[in-house]
């Protein structure tokens, strides 16, 4: 029997590796200086942790440490560079190119610089969730600063053609983001081979701490630049100034080396598991898996019971820490827009759990996963009038709903 | 989101779930919400001479709220007379399962699901709706 409750919400956060916790906590105490201070050794001392960490960091994404650029995490990075090139590049154009799945750090500061005078297309992609190269190409005009798409997807893991939109991209001189929180650590992500040139991400994704992240800028062929969205002492190399986070930054770094050397062995025995969950909870009827599942991260499954409700299904399956594109606890009642924007139907959208592995899932875990999904699956659908409807053969869509 | 206690218990242990035989006259029948919405009630009463309420039952499509809401319908519901069971207010199921306020609907749902009961059952027996 695993020790309750199982956790299986990685894509919203990671446990801590115990490897990474070791190399920070000599920087909270001892080593606790200011990487900034230049003239004493305790600066010293904390300028070389992190310039260990930067190469650590720029390794894993077959980056220049010199083009990592430290941030609090993914949100700010997002931030910085989509509102960063839009100030920077304003005298070229002000069109940008997104996807309406993105993350709301993506889509908000979007929206942000839309009131400022932008102008952004919001790319649909298809039920499968990936975008279309020849829509893309179709969307750019003379105007177009930024191209800004996710390496892999929050909620169902689909891996968009990223290489295929950096070619594009750089073949027409547009700067193109990818929001690669998801991606970094769990597959190879090379920022060269992939034409990126500013790239999002963050530590507690991949086993290291909260609250550092990374934004990559590149340096050269072609060299990129944002304006600092944060006034100050002109830190990093003056796009994002406030004193480094040390231990943080030490943290995320070990958490990128050890990602480096396990991610292939960690992806393959993950995979079979969430292959294996997968494939078990499937054969239950009426059970969909929203995505693509050619092109995925190897660690997410997000699957939709037909006919019972993700945030009842979630309150059945309390033994599960997993999350729901049901978002019936929020005011708004409204389903998650990813799976919506995948053009789902609400009810399926309602219907949908997610499930992400980490490198700490066992299989016992995943065997007791299933069989707690399975019972809770059974029990909602014998008291869903949904189910009953559909087993007597009535078309749900043919029915007149008493919409409240 | 923590649920209450009362919540849980319901949901856990629902009451009366099931389904009577909706073309029997003495049975009215109210299916209300959406599927789109998250939320579907099926509130059943069955409804002897004496015009009172010998059984009830329900089915529901949604979350951990709205199937406390219409389990604990059901179980208010037996043995009222059908006028009794009109005065049933949204608000005595959110008092009596400490409902927050984003699942005031839920309660919502479950007062809409009664009526609409009633009504079926009225229309049934040549009464006019309320």
């Amino acid at each position: 029997m695993p020790s309750l409750p199982i956790y299986l919400d990685n894509n919203a956060t990671t446990k801590m590796d115990p490897r990474v916790l070791d190399t920070m906590i000599p920087f909270f105490t001892e080593n606790f200086g200011n990487a900034a201070s230049r003239n004493h050794s305790f600066g010293w001392t904390a300028e070389e942790a992190v310039d260990y960490a930067r190469e650590q960091v720029a390794n894993l994404i077959g980056a220049n440490p010199k083009e990592i650029i430290f941030t609090s995490g993914a949100t700010e990075s997002d931030n910085l560079a989509v509102k960063g090139v839009f100030e920077m590049y304003a005298a070229k154009g002000n069109h940008i190119i997104t996807v309406n799945t993105e993350h709301k750090a993506v889509l908000d500061a979007c929206k942000h610089v839309e009131k400022l005078g932008a102008e952004v297309t919001y790319l649909e992609p298809n039920l499968d969730g990936l975008i279309d190269l020849n829509e893309l190409e179709a969307a750019i005009t003379e105007k177009t600063i930024l191209i800004s798409i996710m390496y892999a997807n929050n909620e169902i893991g689909v891996v968009q053609p990223i290489r295929e939109i950096g070619e594009l991209a750089r073949k027409k001189g547009i700067v193109f983001h990818s929001d690669a929180t998801q991606a970094v650590g769990k597959i190879p992500v090379d920022v060269n081979a992939d034409h990126i040139d500013l790239m999002s991400f963050t530590g507690h994704k991949m086993y290291g701490p909260k609250g550092v992240g990374a934004l990559y800028v590149r340096r050269k062929n072609p060299r990129i630049k944002v304006t600092a969205q944060m006034d100050g002492g002109g830190h990093e190399r003056g796009m994002r100034s406030g004193t480094l986070n040390v231990p943080g930054i030490v943290g995320f770094g070990k958490a990128c080396e050890i990602c480096m050397n396990e991610m292939e062995s960690d992806a393959a025995r993950i995979s079979e598991m969430r292959d294996y969950l997968e494939a078990e909870l499937t054969k239950l009827e009426e059970t969909y898996v929203n995505g693509s599942t050619e092109h995925r991260l190897p660690t997410i499954t997000n699957i939709s019971f037909k006919y019972i409700e993700g945030e009842g299904l979630m309150m059945g399956v309390k033994d599960l820490a997993v999350s729901s594109g049901s978002a019936c606890t929020s005011a708004s009642l409204e389903p998650s827009y990813v799976l919506k924007n995948l053009g789902l139907d609400d009810d399926l959208a309602h219907s949908s759990l997610r499930f992400g592995l980490s490198r700490y899932t066992t299989k016992e875990e995943i065997d007791y996963a299933i069989n707690h999904v399975r019972e809770a699956v059974l029990k909602l659908r014998e008291m869903s009038p949904l189910w009953e409807m559909f087993k007597e053969g009535i078309d749900l869509k043919s029915v007149e709903w008493q919409e409240h | 989101m923590a649920y209450s206690e009362k919540v849980n218990e319901h949901y856990n242990n629902p009451r009366n779930i099931g389904t009577l035989d909706k073309a029997d006259k003495n049975v009215g029948t109210g299916l209300v919400g959406a599927p789109e919405c998250g939320d579907v009630m099926r509130l059943q009463i069955a409804v002897n001479e004496e015009g009172v309420i010998e059984d009830a039952k329900f089915k529901t499509f949604g979350c951990g709220s709205a199937i406390a809401s219409s389990s604990l319908a059901t179980e208010w519901l037996k043995g009222k007379s059908v006028n009794q069971a009109l005065e049933i207010d949204n608000m005595d199921i959110v008092e009596e399962l400490a409902l927050p306020p984003v699942k005031i609907h839920c309660s919502v749902l479950a007062e809409d699901a009664i009526k609409s009961a009633i009504n079926d059952y009225r229309i049934k027996q040549g009464l006019a709706e309320i």
